[in-house]
């Protein structure tokens, strides 16, 4: 999962430390494996170091310097190409899938656009295999089947989160 | 070009309930054109509209430039059995009736002799790979079997446009993958147009491109170049 450009998505709701960051990470997208510290600071100096978020205060205190960090205007669209691009189908897609939803309702971007255009990438890869087992011989079939029913899972997915998109927004905007 | 078959802001409710809120759809000659939505979306409203089954409370559908409801009943009727085929999800054969009779039911509504009606049955059973059954009755053959007969019985008459409405909703995996692989090429050497109606991900694949009705509105019209 695209863990910096989540941290961007979470940044275009306001400047925030970087331990924020992690809290709000873990509480919409960590249930099964939180971000370590170490993951958390190392991404920051990249997005920093790439121009896509900046320094917006640093606090003085008896631990180490906290520091506040704000998305920059390069960060912001960073998060709006991410958004607009359909991911490439492939299994286990949908803790990306679903970061993406949350992030485009929080943003207030909505998210039934995103989730169709994932639709329409993930049945232009099943027609693709469908022809593909079509032409080939049972060893294609199954290698494609295996695929084609893995797909069709995430589609459900997609369609199951179309339909509770309201409820979903009510939960990540409260 | 203009499309074959063409709908456009089309309404229909059932009492207070409305189906479809402004559906549209365009489907080329040849063209495999997989309706896809939830339960209760309105794909099927869709299709009946389109196949002139179900009359619309507005909005048109035009099929060759001429409008479905602005044809007398009589018209519209030839229209369904000689230009139009229909597939099912079950329940479409005619119990009393033989396999081949059934196939040849379409031909012989529209007068040709029984002999030439049931030639043209047996090669449609023969492409279907359901020559087996011809002599059996509806009861007597499996879902998967009945469904290739409903299949032939559809493409008989060499339809433009085949209706196919969950036509694998009743079938295993397997099966419906059977059927629609037949289907599907059977309607491409034929140059017929399909509207398939489904909720499966794995029969709309077979399609050229996707219609996704919600709400009784239609998104994703853009066309396959």
């Amino acid at each position: 999962m695209a863990i910096g450009t989540t941290f961007l998505g979470l940044l275009e709701r306001g400047p925030r430390h970087g331990y924020d960051i992690k809290r709000a990470y873990d509480e919409h997208f960590g249930a099964d494996r939180p971000v370590s510290y170490g993951q958390v600071y190392a991404t920051l100096a990249r997005l920093l170091k790439h121009g896509l978020v900046e320094v917006d205060g640093i606090e003085p205190g008896a631990g180490p310097e906290r520091k506040r960090y704000a998305i920059t205007a390069a960060g912001v669209t960073d998060v709006e190409r991410w958004l607009g691009e359909p991911e490439r189908p492939e299994p286990y897609l949908q803790s990306t899938l679903y970061a993406k939803v949350v992030l485009a309702l929080m943003t207030g971007r909505g998210a039934k656009a995103l989730l169709d255009v994932q639709r329409a990438e993930h049945l232009r890869l099943m027609r693709d295999l469908t022809q593909r087992k079509r032409d080939g011989d049972i060893a294609d079939q199954l290698v494609c089947d295996h695929a084609l029913f893995h797909l069709e899972a995430d589609l459900r997915w997609l369609e199951l989160t179309a339909a509770r998109l309201d409820q979903l927004a009510a939960t990540v905007s409260s | 070009m203009t499309a074959l078959l063409a709908a456009r802001d089309l309404h229909k409710s059932f009492g207070a309930t409305p189906a479809l809120a402004g559906a549209g759809l365009e489907v080329d000659a040849g063209e495999i054109v997989a309706v896809m939505g939830p339960s209760g979306s309105g794909k099927s409203t869709l299709l009946h509209c389109l196949g002139g089954i179900l009359r619309p409370d507005s909005g048109a559908v035009t099929f060759e430039g001429r409008e479905l409801s602005a044809l007398a009943d009589a018209e519209r009727s030839a229209l369904r059995r000689s230009r139009f085929g229909f597939v099912f999800q079950f329940g479409q054969l005619v119990p009393e009736l033989t396999c081949r009779e059934n196939v040849a039911l379409p031909l012989r509504l529209d007068g040709m002799p029984r002999r030439r009606a049931e030639r043209r049955a047996d090669e449609l059973l023969e492409r279907l790979g359901v020559t087996a059954v011809a002599s059996q009755r509806p009861g007597r053959v499996s879902g998967g079997e009945g469904q290739r007969v409903a299949v032939a019985r559809a493409l008989v008459t060499d339809p433009c446009v085949l209706y196919a409405d969950e036509p694998t909703g009743a079938l295993d995996s397997l099966n419906g993958e059977r059927v629609m692989e037949l289907l599907t090429t059977a309607a491409r050497e034929r140059g017929t147009a399909v509207v398939l109606v489904t909720h499966e991900a794995r029969v709309a694949a077979y399609s050229d491109r996707e219609v996704v009705v919600r709400d009784g509105r239609t998104r994703g019209l853009e066309r396959v170049p």
